[in-house]
């Protein structure tokens, strides 16, 4: 294995599905199975090359490998030296995780949906889909710059809009496709703007270019506000991708898509690539960008786990909870918890995947019992109308048990490692810079997540079933959908990433990513590695402690509730009703936009749009009407004028002519000027004439003069032909070599 | 092949003297020879294309005949850098144009071939033109078959959109004859000098009036321009003209005429009056973001598709502008590239909406909805065309946009707020596209007119496909076509940034200790 060939493979996991995306586009509908079976296998063969490729670089080659070629080149610009706009990848453990990380979870879905797709209409599109999704996601994941970073950026928002799309027929799903776009691009304008500081400063779009630049000590403008600023708009390309407040609105909706694709773009990888931006930038981040970070990561995660408290759409609570996850991995990376951060990123794709594609199993039995009902209205995702599913649905339900088990942060489970780590982040933050509200609001969180979560559980498997005779028809989903789920269950156990179940800090995982140095200036970095590792150490303790606390108290509060009954929620809600409906109604993010966003960019586009029918264009045919005014008065006959003006139009330039003939050629320019104000003088003059004189009235004869004269040159010319309509070719021919003649006569 | 270039031009003109002699009934047979003779034109610029070289940033292919020796006007053509794309995407648009119309024009056939024909005389003339007064002369000549195509084979109100857009640019290009005038008259005041329309002469003469002159000059030839382009706030000709006009007559005059008014602006306006450029650009660049953002709202709420896109173009060519008032490099490299983009985008947006108006004889977006279901092939491509109009990456519009923005943000004359709010552009751009898409395409279809529309036939394919092979090319490799540019666009900026203002200054001093410690 050499570093080429590294970048080789790299290249063919980068290309592999688009060559798929293309073929299935198309010639999917006409393989056989509408090609579902060459995605797939497509995806399957680039996890294997990741895999390869993630091997390799662990054990072989520490140092990141770095790949460029020119894409556009200015050559030599003034004022800036060469410009040149290179593409380029790296190989770095971070991308190497990622690439594993995309791809065990992308094949794993296209695996699924063969299951859960099985009849759809476009079924072939959706996975030709799939493959320009993980193609672009690669792309993001490999860039060794902003640019192509932005274009990846841009292009899994295109995946995203067409997949939640995907079933367009539906009012609700082109609604959603569209918010996601409209939305992700309010962030990615926020991001460009940060790209285009930082070109504008360094020249380049290269992040090594770039923090080698900063570490030489030149930032922005030469003030250190710039630099927090640009590192707070690149943020602002992940509040957008991973659905941050206050631009988390969208992923909600979100959930129109099929839930195979909710488990790959809208929990698995595309939603953590703003979690990845940050981590790939990190270096530039000042200690008041981190802060905001922090910041912006825990609000978060609160407001998100308070609403999935009150969701009755199984999808919706897994949605909000991606969202909260979220939230905590920003705020991982923002207190400086970096490895923590990006680590939950990966233990969290495997079991946030497989809870979305448990929910999909759900749902898929659900639909089929309902069908076999016969019955059209009850919602198949409504957790209030399931209950009991567990005991037919075996593995779907020791799966979905596994993934909750993760993401409430019990112990021997994958989430607990990852989770513990960012709180003891959180926690040596707040005893660094006094932030505590971090982790309060971190631990509280966790306890939330933790209910919700069992709340979900009991709710769909266990208990008594809603509708018993529907139980009797709801069956565990096909082998192609269980197997994913078994294997992300798996890969929910820490083992994997550590063999201390208590501390991943000696695994694999936390020696191959380590948290890059700040090349920021001194003065405006965050706590330097040593002194966060310091504080960690002694948080380290109270911290798992303290979540295994809040995670046991939410699960037993969720045992009390809806297994036990020993709480009564609806008493609750009842009693809370304010809150309730408060949360229920999702803190009224989605009336708040709507209202003042969208309602008030539209009235004011409806007063743009009559401010142009009526003022700017009413200054042009009013000028139009002034004019006709002005020289002919109000009257406005249009009959019998035709001829008149022609005898001015005639009149002037013969005048013209033979001005130009008497004064000689050079004079050809006054003479021009000369018979337009000739003309003028006597325009006016008879106009004054026939006004005043009554004869008949001006405007009788000469109408739209000015405004409209060029319809009498047509006129003209068409009272010419007309004359002339022999119907012969050769007329026209004779009279085009005639006027060709005497022009050049005039002007030899 | 010397004079390849007036073969070019006037191959057009030829072909349609000949349909003159065309039976009028012959109907296939004129539309055929039409295309033909655009094909033709089409291969011979490529030619043209082929023999440029993009490392000479002067005039390539020049053809000069003196024509009116007392006034030292010639027939003078040539291209370089910069027109040589927009002569390419002429012959490429027109014969795409005069296919799109084998059905929807039925009446004077003739007429109308030879009109379109004749406009692409006079634009081929106007984007090689070396001399103003030949440069007039193809400007004005244009409107007339513009003007002809508007006003008989146009909608509804045909005629109040065709002297509309005849008088509102012919009002701009008077006072450019104006200034035409004054220039060649003061080059004959120079020492030594005579009467002269020579641009490539003029070109040294411009930046020598004294700025309180060369300002009137400027505002003179720029007005012109920007009511071609148009700018904001010159711009209501174009809804009228664009939602009248014929379907081609709009694919025309979107990729190609208002190009014409950016490419008047890169021609003559910076290079002739630098100074009196950097006077005036704040301004001009303000009302180039006022044009983005303005075009992109108020194309939000039409309720036609046609006027959207128009409206669509104001916010577009706003980009344009910013980007060649940026006065750097990636600017109005940008610009050029945007240029293109516009004619293919744009163009093939007026295409598409010409297709469905062609089955519904209705462009009132209510009137749709679902059409994915019988329509897979047309949403296919509406989609793509869309998403390029969009700036998505990977395609053409979006390497427009970025490089204007880049451009415009890097430039040392205008704030970066310009910027900042253009790109803001962006945003209401996926919204009005996005939106409309939806609403024509998406859903289940509620209107029974829509249940049995036919999808495109192989003929709209084809009219439709050229297109969309440079909107993925230009998106995925673009230096294929910059690079093209790039040594004149290099030219125009030091020309135009002769002259140093205070700010300029500032920036050079700091890039100066850069330089030493590259070395």
């Amino acid at each position: 294995m050499t570093p080429e060939l590294l970048v080789k493979l790299s290249l063919l996991v980068l290309f592999l599905p688009l060559f798929s995306f293309i073929v299935l586009v198309f010639f999917g509908k006409r393989l056989s199975r509408q090609g579902d079976w060459f995605g797939t296998s497509i995806l399957f063969i680039t996890l294997a090359f990741s895999s390869i490729i993630l091997y390799s670089k662990l054990t072989s080659f520490p140092e990141p490998i770095n790949f460029n070629f020119l894409w556009v080149d200015f050559g030599n610009v003034p004022l800036l030296g060469t410009l040149k706009i290179t593409l380029g990848l790296v190989l770095d453990n971070l991308s190497a995780i990622m690439l594993v990380v995309v791809g065990i979870v992308s094949a794993l879905v296209h695996l699924f949906s063969i299951g859960y797709m099985h009849g759809d209409v476009r079924y072939s599109r959706y996975f030709a889909y799939l493959g320009v999704f993980t193609f672009s996601m690669f792309m993001i994941v490999l860039t060794n710059n902003f640019f192509t970073m932005y274009v990846g950026w841009e292009l899994v928002g295109l995946s995203s809009y067409l997949l939640i799309g995907h079933w367009y027929e539906k009012k609700s799903a082109s609604n959603a496709a569209m918010k996601a776009f409209i939305v992700n691009r309010v962030g990615d304008i926020g991001m460009f703007a940060g790209i285009l500081i930082l070109f504008y400063t360094f020249k380049t779009f290269g992040f090594n270019e770039i923090f080698s630049a900063i570490g030489s000590g030149k930032i922005p403008m030469e003030s250190e506000g710039w630099l927090t600023a640009s590192g707070i708009l690149i943020f602002c390309g992940a509040i957008g991708k991973s659905a941050q407040f206050p631009l988390h609105v969208w992923l909600p909706d979100a959930m129109e898509g099929p839930t195979p694709v909710s488990a790959l773009i809208h929990a698995a990888t595309m939603v953590a690539a703003g979690v990845y931006l940050v981590a790939r930038t990190y270096p530039i981040m000042t200690a008041d960008t981190l802060m905001v970070i922090a910041y912006i990561g825990a609000i978060t995660a609160f407001i998100s786990a308070t609403i999935a408290i009150a969701q009755n759409d199984i999808k919706k609570v897994l949605a909000y909870s991606t969202i909260s996850q979220l939230g905590y991995m920003v705020m991982g990376l923002g207190v400086g918890a970096y490895t923590a951060g990006f680590f939950h990123l990966t233990t969290h794709a495997m079991f946030k995947a497989g809870l979305f594609l448990g929910s999909g199993s759900v749902i898929h039995a659900m639909h089929n019992a309902l069908h076999h009902q016969k019955d059209h209205h009850t919602d198949p995702q409504d957790i209030r109308n399931m209950g009991g599913l567990g005991k037919k649905m075996k593995i779907t339900f020791i799966t979905f048990l596994i993934y909750t088990l993760a993401i409430s942060g019990v112990p021997f489970t994958s989430g607990f490692l990852s989770k513990d780590e960012i709180l003891a982040g959180t926690l040596a933050y707040g005893g660094l810079t006094g932030h505590y509200l971090i982790p309060i609001v971190g631990f509280f969180v966790a306890g939330l997540t933790a209910f919700y979560m069992f709340r979900l559980v009991i709710l769909t498997f266990l208990g008594a079933p809603v509708d018993s005779q529907r139980l009797e028809h709801v069956h565990e989903s096909p082998k192609t959908m269980t197997i994913p789920l078994i294997i992300f269950a798996v890969f929910s156990f820490f083992i994997f990433f550590s063999f201390n179940p208590f501390g991943a800090s000696s695994g694999w995982f936390f020696h191959a990513i380590e948290r890059p140095e700040a090349v920021v200036p001194i003065a405006v970095q965050a706590a330097n590695n040593v002194t966060f590792e310091e504080a960690l150490h002694h948080s380290h303790t109270p911290a798992m402690i303290l979540s295994l606390i809040v995670a046991g108290i939410g699960i037993l509060l969720a045992y009390a509730t809806y297994k036990w009954k020993k709480i009564n929620a609806d008493a609750v809600a009842e009693k809370l009703n304010p809150l309730y409906k408060f949360l229920l109604n999702k803190w009224y993010f989605d009336e708040l936009y709507d209202k003042m966003v969208i309602g008030a960019t539209l009235s004011f586009t409806k007063i743009l749009r009559w401010f142009d029918n009526n003022i700017i264009d009413g200054i042009v045919n009013g000028s139009a009407g002034w004019t006709k005014a002005i020289v002919f008065g109000y009257t406005d006959h249009r009959k019998n004028t035709r001829y008149s003006s022609l005898i001015f139009i005639l009149f002037g330039t013969l005048l013209s002519i033979l001005v130009a003939f008497f004064t000689g050629q050079w004079f050809w320019v006054q003479g021009a000027i000369g018979t337009a104000i000739i003309m003028a003088l006597l325009s006016g003059a008879l106009s004054f004439f026939f006004f005043w004189s009554g004869a008949g009235g001006f405007d009788k004869h000469v109408v739209d003069g000015l405004v409209n004269g060029i319809a009498y040159v047509s006129g003209f010319f068409g009272l010419i032909f007309r004359k002339f309509q022999t119907g012969r070719v050769q007329t026209y021919i004779v009279f085009v070599l005639f006027g060709v003649m005497v022009l050049f006569y005039i002007f030899r | 092949m010397s004079n390849l270039l007036t073969y070019i031009i006037f191959l057009p003109l030829v072909g349609g003297i000949l349909i003159f002699f065309y039976n009028r009934e012959k109907i296939r047979a004129i539309k055929v020879f039409g295309i033909a003779i655009s094909v033709l034109t089409f291969i011979l610029s490529l030619f043209l294309y082929f023999g440029f070289d993009a490392a000479n940033p002067g005039i390539q292919f020049q053809h000069k005949v003196l024509w009116i020796s007392g006034l030292n006007i010639s027939y003078n053509v040539g291209v370089d850098g910069l027109s040589l794309l927009l002569v390419m995407l002429t012959t490429f648009l027109t014969p795409i144009a005069l296919l799109s119309s084998w059905k929807s024009i039925e009446k004077r056939v003739k007429e109308y071939t030879i009109m379109m024909l004749f406009l692409e005389v006079g634009m081929l003339g106007v984007f090689s033109s070396l001399d103003m007064f030949l440069f007039y002369i193809f400007w004005e000549a244009m409107l007339i078959p513009m003007y002809f195509i508007i006003g008989i084979w146009g909608g509804g109100n045909r005629i109040y959109a065709a002297i509309k857009f005849f008088i509102y640019t012919m009002f701009g290009s008077l006072l450019m004859l104006i200034a035409i005038i004054w220039l060649g008259y003061y080059a004959s005041t120079q020492p030594n000098g005579q009467f002269t329309t020579d641009l490539l002469q003029l070109y040294s003469i411009g930046p020598t009036i004294p700025l309180a002159i060369q300002s009137w000059m400027f505002l003179a030839f720029t007005l012109s321009f920007a009511i071609k382009v148009p700018l904001f706030p010159f711009h209501t000709w174009l809804p009228d003209a664009h939602v009248e006009a014929p379907t081609a007559g709009s694919v025309i005059l979107a990729g190609v005429l208002l190009k014409m008014g950016t490419y008047g602006l890169l021609r003559f306006s910076i290079p002739l009056f630098p100074q009196a450029t950097l006077e005036f650009m704040p301004y001009i660049a303000g009302l180039a973001v006022i044009g983005i953002i303005y075009g992109a709202l108020v194309s939000m709420v039409q309720t036609d598709i046609k006027k959207l896109v128009a409206y669509s173009s104001v916010s577009h060519l706003g980009f344009v502008v910013l980007g060649i008032f940026a006065l750097t490099e990636e600017g109005i490299q940008g610009a050029i590239i945007q240029m293109v983009n516009h004619g293919l985008s744009t163009g093939a947006l007026f295409l598409i909406v010409g297709m469905i108006y062609e089955r519904r004889h209705t462009r009132e977006i209510s009137e749709f909805g679902g059409l994915a279901k019988v329509m897979p092939i047309f949403s296919t491509i509406f989609m793509i065309v869309s998403l390029s109009s969009i700036g998505l990456p990977g395609l053409n519009g979006f390497i427009g946009e970025f490089l204007i923005l880049l451009g415009a943000f890097r430039s040392p004359y205008m704030s970066q707020w310009f910027t900042i709010f253009a790109a803001t552009g962006v945003i209401f751009a996926a919204v009005y596209l996005l939106w409309v898409y939806q609403r024509v395409i998406f859903g289940n279809i509620t209107n029974p007119l829509n249940q049995n529309l036919l999808d495109l036939s192989k003929r709209e394919i084809a009219v439709l496909v050229p297109v969309l092979v440079f909107i993925v090319w230009i998106g995925i490799y673009p230096n294929t076509f910059l690079k093209q540019s790039a040594s004149t666009t290099k030219q125009i900026v030091t020309i135009a940034t002769q002259k140093p203002l205070p700010r300029l200054v500032t920036t050079e001093q700091s890039v100066k200790p850069e330089n030493t410690q590259g070395k």
